[in-house]
């Protein structure tokens, strides 16, 4: 039941929708806000997935990061939550129809001050959703006050000095067990788009710390959240390449010894073709030894930095019906036949 | 079995005669020794002998050790609430022993174990001793279980004492042991140990005992939470979060444990519910809300504490308007307070709880057999009006065994709402999530996984219009707001209506909740003493018409409940301003479930 776009000359995906079906209302951040770049990827990302926009639900926060589902996804059901408290409307909205992919975001405020309770809990329990944190060390709606994930020595105008030793949000998802885990830059679109491909071809939760910068708060070059130390010091874990499920890998494009795939939950395909380092993202301690050595090195990897695509996720061990979702059973399988009312006194005394 | 001889004594009060069936017993243990099997199974014998009766666990916050009290009361009138006197002690804890012995009515009888070493220094009451480890000693039971099979031995010595029927003790523990052999010989042989040394060494010389009756084969007997649980589950509960919390645990263990043997069906693929344990209440809330605006029937349990935390999710799902069912399972507060007490204390912060303009729904189960009703309407209503509705309960109607109703199929057909799918959206060209389409103030809503491309809305806790989309204009604001508002006022019509007794007295009682079984004690000893009175139990906020019509048609209007200012009666002063005057509280907040007397002696002390 898509509504396809009549309008001639404009290029349609598999499911016969154009790249406008994807977009949402007109963003109100800042102009070069890395935020506004993460809501194109995501759409980019939807169309070229040929997802059917009411096959989503979007949900955030509170924050500016938390505003960006109005956005993207016009067409999907969107929750704007309450702050710090993302994960837990997720989590019970993918009862409803679990079947659907689930696409959140949030900021490191949001995530990692005020919401670091829910954060940890959702990644314990694999909810089947990407979770995007749109990380850029600041608060920008209440207009510039250090987040958590701010580095220690940071100065900011209003705020003088940080003193606090930071939150690293990977090593967070890595303690908590996530199993998809990857850090990316908003500065660089294409891995951005491929990841949250990636991320929603995954059958668990799904932890994306992007380096968004807020051209506003926090963009001084010497600052780790802006765009300038981002395109000093990034280094790409791999050459990062999403391959859908239904294309065929051309194995003759990697040249046999540099690379790493992943087979996702759908039968998507992860590429990775080495550059520097030796890099296994199935294996957790290595996952966490490259973190501790990105942090000594001053260095912003990017890339999957983990994934294991065989852990059940939430829905899979609340064993619902593959057939159909909760929300469309009716009074028949929900109400207890009426000769069940005597086993329940009988169960009295 | 053989029957007691009750010898001839001056004791005060009963002039010698048996009293039968009309009395309180109070069993003092400590906490974790495993004395509730042995109270329940005395409990259970007395209902199953036909005799109205009532039990209360008076029990401490903690898990061994200090003090707990049970207390049965048999009444041959029906009276089930707690009676602040016992004329039967039986003292089994030495750290309160003294005050046990002096807690007994004059002319009653104290039973105590003989391991406990102290001067009786009464003469006005009938004293027993018996040796209460010497049977479960004797008896084959583990050494791991000797000590909680040991309170077996006071069931042994009051079944000869009060003349109990065996039998029905047996039936009780079969009950209780679910037909398990083993555990039911051994707690048997214990208590017919126990009666036989009786019966050789004890000489009864008090009044009281039981007799037979046939009252209570309309009952059941059933703890409010167990009975909220399993309406729920008829229902058609589909999620459920939740936190533990002392009262309101079972609430959700009773969703948890019983959920498969109603809802899982042979053949059937995969569970139609979902459970989930939650970190904490705020997380346990926002899951329920998701569910809720995923289109499921959702629900949470908590108490006061948890409330507290949930404020902020309930002021956004009533704002957003997602239906969600929260059961506050009231105790002692505020703060942690006094966690195992019960009171009535979060009527006025729940009626408002949130920022901004916002009432709720409140639901007030006054018995177990109502919890159950109200586990299912509560998901009606709050679909049907796509908002929060909390159930009031509270410690001493949620976790006490009752003597109530059977538990009743639902009457009418689950009420889905204004729920849209997409053939429905097909039929309509211009839905928008808020718009008042019937004048009813409650708009049309759809959920995630309705494919219509027209479906999808935003929810969100910002100001918003018609269509969901993101607002600050003041007229956006303030015309959404006056249709919630008639919302609340629509919702009147779906609210249970009060329960009313009597007609033409000059005063009225208003309550609500488990001070009902006090309240209807109460109104027959003031008809004794000549004040008539006429009783309304309310079952809803918002007020129904009835009650309006109920408080002007008295002179006087007495609203008793159990929390210190009085707040149901501050939210009907508020409803009926003009009615103020006649409006006298009657608030008592002792922790303690409410006693006729207590009643009956604050509306005299008004009426003189």
């Amino acid at each position: 039941m898509t509504e396809t776009a009549q309008m001639p000359n404009v290029q349609l995906n598999l499911v016969g929708l154009s790249k406008n079906d994807y977009r949402g209302a007109p963003t109100t951040l800042c102009a070069g806000c890395g935020h506004n770049s993460i809501s194109n990827q995501i759409i980019a990302a939807a169309y070229e997935l040929n997802v059917v926009p009411e096959d989503m639900i979007k949900l955030s926060g509170i924050g500016c990061s938390s505003k960006s589902p109005a956005y993207f996804l016009n067409r999907s059901f969107g929750f704007n939550s309450l702050h710090g408290r993302m994960p837990s409307v997720a989590t019970g909205a993918m009862f409803g129809d679990h079947r659907m992919r689930a696409l959140a975001v949030s900021g490191d405020g949001d995530t990692t001050n005020i919401g670091m309770g829910q954060f940890k809990h959702i990644m314990r329990r694999n909810v089947p959703m990407v979770y995007i944190i749109e990380n850029n060390g600041v608060y920008g709606l209440t207009k510039g006050q250090f987040s958590a994930t701010a580095e220690k020595g940071l100065r900011l105008k209003y705020q003088g000095l940080n003193p606090f030793t930071p939150v690293d949000v990977v090593e967070e998802a890595m303690a908590s067990g996530a199993t998809f885990v990857a850090r990316s830059f908003a500065g660089d679109a294409n891995q951005v788009k491929s990841l949250i491909k990636a991320a929603l071809s995954h059958n668990g939760l799904a932890v994306l710390d992007i380096i968004s910068p807020c051209v506003t708060f926090n963009n001084e070059d010497d600052s780790r959240h802006s765009y300038g130390w981002g395109r000093e010091h990034r280094e790409p874990l791999h050459d990062f390449t999403f391959v859908p499920r239904e294309e065929e890998i051309q194995l003759t494009d990697f040249p046999e010894g540099t690379t790493t795939t992943v087979t996702l939950h759908d039968g998507a395909k992860v590429v990775l073709k080495k550059i520097d380092r030796d890099y296994d993202p199935t294996s957790r301690s290595a996952a966490i030894h490259l973190l501790e050595s990105a942090r000594d090195e001053e260095v912003l990897l990017t890339g999957l930095i983990y994934v294991d695509p065989d852990q059940p996720s939430l829905t899979d061990v609340a064993e619902l019906s593959a057939q159909r979702p909760l929300n469309r059973l009716t009074e028949t399988d929900l109400r207890p036949d009426k000769s069940m009312i005597d086993i329940a006194n009988a169960m009295m005394f | 079995m053989a029957t007691p001889q009750v010898q001839e004594t001056q004791q005060q009060g009963t002039g010698g005669k048996a009293v039968v069936n009309d009395f309180s017993m109070t069993v003092a243990t400590k906490n974790g020794s495993g004395s509730q099997t042995s109270n329940l199974t005395l409990l259970r014998a007395l209902f199953k002998m036909g005799i109205p009766v009532s039990g209360k666990n008076l029990f401490p916050s903690n898990i061994q050790g200090l003090p707990t009290w049970y207390t049965i009361r048999l009444s041959k009138k029906g009276y089930l609430a707690r009676r602040a006197e016992h004329e039967i002690v039986v003292a089994m804890n030495e750290d309160t022993f003294v005050e046990d012995l002096a807690s007994v009515a004059p002319g009653g009888a104290f039973y105590y174990g003989d391991h406990l070493k102290f001067e009786i220094t009464r003469t006005d009451i009938s004293v027993y001793s018996f040796p209460a480890k010497k049977f479960a000693k004797e008896s084959d039971a583990p050494a791991t279980l000797r000590d909680y099979v040991a309170n077996m031995a006071y069931v042994g010595v009051l079944v000869y004492m009060l003349d109990i029927d065996m039998a029905k003790i047996r039936e009780a523990l079969e009950y209780h042991f679910d037909g398990k052999q083993k555990p039911i010989a051994i707690n048997m042989g214990v208590i017919e140990a126990a009666y036989e040394w009786t019966k050789a060494n004890l000489t009864k010389t008090d009044p009281f005992r039981v007799e037979a009756m046939d009252e209570t084969k309309d009952f059941i007997m059933a703890d409010g939470n167990t009975a909220g649980a399993l309406g729920s589950i008829f229902g058609g509960l589909q999620f459920m979060a939740w936190y533990p919390i002392t009262p309101a645990s079972s609430v959700a263990e009773g969703v948890s444990h019983n959920i498969a043997k109603f809802r899982d069906k042979e053949g059937q693929e995969g569970k139609t519910y979902g459970i989930v344990q939650a970190e904490d209440e705020l997380a346990a809330i926002g899951m329920a809300v998701g569910a809720g605006w995923s289109g499921l029937r959702a629900m949470t349990s908590t108490s006061g504490p948890g409330i507290s935390l949930m404020t902020e999710f309930v002021g956004m799902a009533a704002y957003a308007e997602i239906p969600v069912v929260i059961w506050d399972v009231q105790r002692v507060g505020p703060s942690t307070g006094l966690p195992t007490r019960t009171s009535q204390g979060d009527i006025i912060s729940t009626y408002l709880l949130g920022h901004g303009d916002t009432k709720h729904i409140l639901l007030l189960p006054g018995s177990a057999s109502e919890c159950f009703e109200f586990g299912w309407k509560s998901f009606d209503i709050a679909e049907r009006m796509q908002t929060p509705v909390f159930v009031m309960s509270d410690l001493d109607l949620g976790m006490n065994t009752w003597m109530t109703k059977p538990f009743e199929y639902p009457n009418t057909p689950m009420d889905r709402g204004k729920l849209l799918w997409e053939e429905d959206l097909e039929k309509i060209a211009d839905w928008q999530r808020y718009k008042d389409v019937d004048g009813d103030g409650i708009p049309y809503r759809t959920a995630p996984g309705n494919k219509h491309p027209r479906s999808a809305w935003f929810a969100r806790g910002t100001g918003h219009n018609d269509n969901a989309k993101y607002s600050e204009r003041s007229d956006d604001w303030e015309r959404n707001m006056a249709r919630l508002k008639k919302k609340f006022e629509t919702a009147i019509e779906y609210m249970p209506k009060p329960e009313v007794q009597g007609d033409g007295a000059k005063i009225g009682i208003i309550s609500y909740g488990s001070t009902d079984a006090a309240i209807l004690e109460a109104r027959d000893y003031l008809a004794e003493n000549g004040i008539a009175s006429d009783y309304l139990r309310l079952r809803a906020v918002p007020f129904t018409s009835e009650v309006k019509s109920f408080i002007d048609a008295h002179e006087r209007i007495y609203v008793v409940e159990m929390n210190r200012d009085g707040q149901m009666h501050m939210i009907l002063r508020l409803e009926y301003p003009e009615h103020t005057m006649k409006m006298i509280s009657l608030a008592k907040h002792d922790g303690m479930p409410l006693t006729a007397k207590w009643v009956q002696e604050a509306v005299e002390l008004q009426e003189k």
